[in-house]
C-alpha cells in the first residue's frame, strides 16, 4: 500500500478530481447555504436603494472565470432589476460586453420583459484603459463614452439624460476576475470620494483574500468565489424567488456540491500525502 | 532622441497627475492626461497584435521547434479578426432595416464572431482556467508537507478554509454550542480571513505602495529610465 501510495500516478488523481467533480454535477447534488456578513452586506447595499435608483454594474470577467463569476452577475441583475433600479452596464475587459450581453438575455430579457432598453437599462459597453477609464468617467462620463455598447449616440439614451459622471450612480455593483477590477475601482474611485460612492463586489477565490484589506470602510460587501456567490444567491431567492424560477438562478448553490467533494478530495490528499512523508521519514527515505 | 522624448513625456504626464490630485485647479490636466493613456490603452491593442504577428511570422519562417502551433495562433487570430471586422453574418441594425450588414452589431447571436467566440473562445478558456484544479489537486497530494512549524500552520489554515468554504464546515461543528461559536469552522474561516489574512496583505500593500511611491519618483525624475529600453535598436 505504501509503495502504492508513494508512486502513485499522477493521472490516478487527476482521476478521482474529475469523479469528485462529475458526480455531484450529475447527482445535482445540493447542500443549505448559510449566509455570511459579507455575502449579507451585499444584499443590504441593494436592498436599501429605492426604485429608480442609479447602478452601475462593472462586469470585468471573461468566459475563463465566468463558472465563478456568472452565478454572480446573473443574481446581481436579478436583484437589481427586482428592486426596479436603473442598471448602467459597463466592462473594462475586453470580453466583459459579451458577459453583460448573457446578463441581459438571461435574466432582464426572460425574466422582466417588461423592462425596457434605454430607460431601465443600458449598455455602455467596453472601453480600454483599465483605471484610467474609472479616473475620467468619475468627472464626465461622456469624453469616453460617447456612444452606447451597440453605437447609439449617448445623448439619445433616455436614461443617461442628466447623468454627467458616475459619482452620480447609488452604488457600484463589480464583478471583477482581475486587473482592472474591484482594487482599481477601489482604489480610484471609492477612496477619493467616499462620500459620494458605494461599491459592492464579487470577485474570484485567489482575489478575494487580496480584497479584505478594503472591508469594511471602502468595500462594504464582498463575495469571495462560487461560496459568496450561493450565499448570496441564496438570499436574493429566498427574499423574491418564486417556486418556477429557472435553473440560471440555482447555478452558485449548484456548484457548490462539486466544490464540497472536490475540498474533501484535496484534504485526504494532503493527509495522504503527509502520512506517505511521516513513514518515509520513519525509514530514513530522504 | 529616442529616449529623451519619451522620458519628457512620461515625466510630464507624471507629475500633472500628482498636481491634479492635491490642485483642485490641475483637475482638468489630470483629466485630459488619463485620457491621453485610455487612447495608448486601445492603440496598445494594434501593438499587440503586431507584435504577435511579428514572433508567431518569425518563429514559422524559421521552422523552429513548435512552428506549427504558431500556425494555428496566426491562422485564429487572422480569421477572428477578419470575421470581426467585416461583421460576417450580422443583421442589420434594426434602426436602419434597408442599410447593409455593416449596421449591425459584430456580437450578434448568429454573426461568424459570434459563433468563433461561442463554440472555440468559450470552451477553450473555461477549459484551460479549469485544468488548475488538477494540478492544484496533484500538487496538494505531492508537495503539501508538514516539514516544519510554518509548513503545520499553513497546512492547518489551509483545511480550515477548505472546510470552512463548503457545507463540510456548518456539517462538522454545527453543533457546537453558541457560547463557542467562534470555534465553528465557517466562523473560523472568517476570521482567518478578516484578522490573520488582512493583517498580513496590510503590511504587503503598504510595502508595495512605498515601493511603488519611490520607483515612480525615481522615473519621474529620470533616475531610473531602464523602463526606457537600452536605445540601440
Amino acid at each position: 500500500m505504501y509503495d502504492l501510495l508513494r508512486n502513485l500516478d499522477r493521472r490516478w488523481i487527476f482521476l478521482l478530481m474529475l469523479l469528485a467533480v462529475a458526480i455531484p454535477i450529475l447527482l445535482q447534488s445540493q447542500f443549505p447555504e448559510k449566509p455570511t456578513g459579507l455575502a449579507k452586506a451585499v444584499f443590504d447595499e441593494i436592498e436599501q436603494l429605492e426604485e429608480g435608483d442609479r447602478v452601475l454594474l462593472a462586469f470585468d470577467f471573461d468566459p475563463a472565470s465566468a463558472g465563478e463569476l456568472g452565478p454572480m452577475a446573473t443574481i446581481f441583475s436579478y436583484h437589481c432589476a427586482k428592486k426596479k433600479l436603473k442598471m448602467y452596464y459597463m466592462a473594462l475587459w475586453p470580453v466583459g460586453p459579451q458577459m453583460i450581453d448573457d446578463s441581459i438575455n438571461n435574466v432582464i430579457k426572460k425574466e422582466f420583459p417588461e423592462m425596457v432598453y434605454g430607460e431601465d437599462y443600458v449598455n455602455l459597453g467596453f472601453k480600454s484603459g483599465g483605471e484610467g477609464v474609472i479616473k475620467v468617467i468619475l468627472t464626465d462620463i461622456r469624453k469616453l463614452f460617447t456612444t452606447d455598447g451597440y453605437g447609439t449616440q449617448i445623448d439619445e439614451i433616455p436614461m443617461m439624460q442628466g447623468v454627467e459622471n458616475i459619482r452620480q450612480m447609488d452604488l457600484i455593483a463589480n464583478v471583477s476576475a482581475g486587473s482592472a477590477g474591484t482594487k482599481e475601482w477601489v482604489q480610484y474611485a471609492i477612496t477619493p470620494y467616499p462620500d459620494d460612492l458605494r461599491i459592492v463586489a464579487g470577485c474570484t477565490g485567489v482575489q478575494a483574500p487580496l480584497l479584505y484589506p478594503y472591508i469594511p470602510n471602502q468595500l462594504p460587501g464582498l463575495l469571495g468565489a462560487i461560496k459568496g456567490a450561493a450565499e448570496y444567491e441564496e438570499l436574493v431567492v429566498s427574499t423574491y424567488g418564486d417556486s418556477d424560477l429557472p435553473g440560471i438562478y440555482s447555478e452558485a448553490r449548484r456548484r457548490m456540491g462539486p466544490q464540497l467533494i472536490a475540498h474533501m478530495l484535496m484534504i485526504a490528499l494532503i493527509v495522504v500525502g503527509n502520512i506517505i512523508y511521516f513513514m518515509e521519514r520513519k525509514k530514513g527515505v530522504s | 532622441m529616442k529616449r529623451t522624448v519619451p522620458f519628457l513625456i512620461a515625466s510630464i504626464a507624471g507629475f500633472v497627475l500628482i498636481f491634479a490630485y492635491f490642485i483642485p485647479y490641475a483637475e482638468g490636466w489630470g483629466e485630459s492626461v488619463s485620457i491621453w493613456f485610455d487612447v495608448l490603452a486601445a492603440i496598445a491593442f494594434i501593438l499587440g497584435g503586431g507584435n504577435l504577428l511579428k514572433v508567431h511570422i518569425k518563429k514559422i519562417s524559421k521552422q523552429e521547434a513548435g512552428w506549427a502551433y504558431s500556425g494555428i495562433t496566426v491562422a485564429a487570430f487572422a480569421i477572428t479578426l477578419f470575421v470581426g471586422l467585416t461583421k460576417l453574418g450580422a443583421h442589420p441594425n434594426a434602426q436602419f432595416p434597408d442599410a447593409s450588414h455593416w449596421t449591425g452589431q459584430y456580437r450578434e447571436v448568429g454573426t461568424s464572431f459570434w459563433w468563433i467566440y461561442q463554440y472555440a473562445f468559450v470552451p477553450l478558456t473555461a477549459t484551460i482556467f479549469s485544468l488548475l484544479a488538477f494540478y492544484v489537486a496533484s500538487a496538494a497530494f505531492r508537495a503539501f508537507r508538514a516539514r516544519n512549524t510554518e509548513a503545520i500552520l499553513l497546512l492547518g489554515t489551509a483545511v480550515i478554509i477548505l472546510l470552512g468554504r463548503t457545507f463540510a464546515g456548518v456539517y462538522l461543528t454545527g453543533w457546537l454550542p453558541d457560547e463557542v461559536a467562534g470555534l465553528r469552522i465557517e466562523n473560523l474561516t472568517v476570521d482567518i480571513m478578516r484578522v490573520f489574512n488582512t493583517a498580513g496583505n496590510r503590511a504587503i500593500m503598504i510595502g508595495i505602495a512605498l515601493g511603488t511611491a519611490s520607483v515612480s519618483l525615481k522615473i519621474l525624475l529620470g533616475v531610473d529610465r531602464s523602463y526606457l529600453g537600452s536605445g540601440d535598436d
